[in-house]
C-alpha cells in the first residue's frame, strides 16, 4: 500500500480572510512578531498500489480534478 | 419557454426557484436529479442555491462533479441557457463552465440581507429587459461569494462585457473583486450570479427587481 499526504494551499496573491484572522487571534494571545498565516487543507490518502510511479500520477490527476482547484489553489504530493 | 431546474443532495433553494418559474413562465419546470446522465431538451436549465454536499471540500466542488454536470456543460456548448444562482454559482465555476473562482466572504460572515446590483451589461439574453446601468435591488444569502479571478482573466471578463451585474452602493457583501456579483460565460449563454433574483419577483417579496431577469431569458418582452 502506498500512503500519500497532499498538502493544498492558496496561491501567493489570492486573499486568505481565514488566515488573515488566525494571524489575530494568535496576535491576541500574545504571540508576538507572526509576520503571515495563510491556512491549508491536507488530505491523506491510501492507495492500494505498489507502483509509486503510477500512484503518483494517479494522485496528481485526483488534485488536478478535484482535491485542489488550480485557479486559486497549488498542491504538493509526498509519497510514503 | 421550457426549462429544467436541478436537484442535488443540500440544495434548499429549488423550491424558490420552481416557483418563479412557473409564475413567470407559465408552466412548471422539469427537475433533473444529480445522477441523471441526460437532461431533457429545454430552452434553460437552472441550477439552485443552497449547499450541496454540505459544502465539504469546496463550496460545489462535489456536486460539479456529478453526471448531470456533464450533460449540463454539453448543452451549454450547443448554446442552451444555464443559469447558477449561489451555490449553482459556485458549482458552475467548479465545473469550469465559467471562469474564476467563489472563495470565503473578506468579512468570514454568512450575509444575509438585501444588497443593490448595478445591470453592467444590459446587451444579453439574462438582461436585455433591463436599462443598462440601472440599479435593481436584491437579497444575498451566502458563505462563500468572494468573487475571485487572475488578472488575465478578469481582463477578458471586463474587455467582453461578461461583467453582469456589480454591487453597487457601497453594497459589496463579500469582498467580490471588481464588485462583480455575476458574470456570463464567452458565449453568453451560461450566467452565474450569487444575489437570488427569484426571491424578489412579485410584491409579496416585497418588490420585483428580479422579475426582469427571468422575463428576459424566459423569452418575454420587456
Amino acid at each position: 500500500m502506498i500512503k500519500a499526504r497532499i498538502t493544498v494551499t492558496l496561491k501567493n496573491g489570492v486573499l486568505d480572510p481565514q488566515g488573515k484572522a488566525i494571524e489575530h487571534a494568535l496576535g491576541a494571545l500574545g504571540f508576538d512578531g507572526v509576520g503571515s498565516v495563510r491556512q491549508g487543507k491536507v488530505f491523506d490518502v491510501e492507495l492500494q498500489s505498489t507502483d509509486k510511479a503510477k500512484a503518483e500520477a494517479e494522485i496528481k490527476a485526483m488534485c488536478d480534478r478535484l482535491l485542489a482547484n488550480t485557479v486559486i489553489e497549488n498542491y504538493s504530493i509526498a509519497l510514503a | 419557454m421550457k426549462s429544467a431546474v436541478v436537484l442535488l443532495p443540500g440544495l434548499n433553494r429549488d423550491r424558490d426557484m420552481i416557483a418563479a418559474l412557473t409564475k413567470i413562465s407559465g408552466k412548471p419546470p422539469v427537475t433533473v436529479w444529480e445522477t441523471d446522465a441526460t437532461v431533457p431538451d429545454v430552452d434553460l436549465i437552472v441550477i439552485p442555491g443552497g449547499f450541496s454536499y454540505g459544502d465539504y471540500l469546496r463550496c460545489g466542488a462535489i456536486a460539479a462533479r456529478m453526471p448531470v454536470m456533464r450533460a449540463i456543460a454539453e448543452k451549454a456548448d450547443k448554446g442552451v441557457m444555464v443559469m447558477g444562482v449561489c451555490n449553482g454559482f459556485q458549482i458552475l465555476v467548479e465545473a469550469g463552465l465559467l471562469p474564476g473562482a467563489l472563495m470565503r466572504n473578506q468579512t468570514l460572515k454568512f450575509v444575509c440581507r438585501e444588497v443593490k446590483l448595478q445591470v453592467a451589461n444590459a446587451n444579453t439574453a439574462f438582461t436585455r429587459n433591463y436599462a443598462p446601468g440601472q440599479v435593481i435591488r436584491c437579497p444575498v444569502a451566502h458563505h462563500d461569494g468572494n468573487y475571485f479571478a487572475d488578472a488575465e482573466t478578469l481582463k477578458t471578463l471586463e474587455g467582453e462585457g461578461q461583467v453582469v451585474f456589480r454591487y453597487a452602493d457601497g453594497t459589496n457583501p463579500n469582498g467580490s473583486i471588481n464588485d462583480i456579483a455575476g458574470i456570463v460565460s464567452a458565449k453568453g449563454n451560461v450566467l452565474g450570479l450569487m444575489p437570488h433574483p427569484e426571491n424578489l419577483i412579485e410584491a409579496a417579496h416585497g418588490g420585483n427587481d428580479g422579475r426582469a431577469l427571468f422575463e428576459s431569458v424566459l423569452g418575454k418582452a420587456a
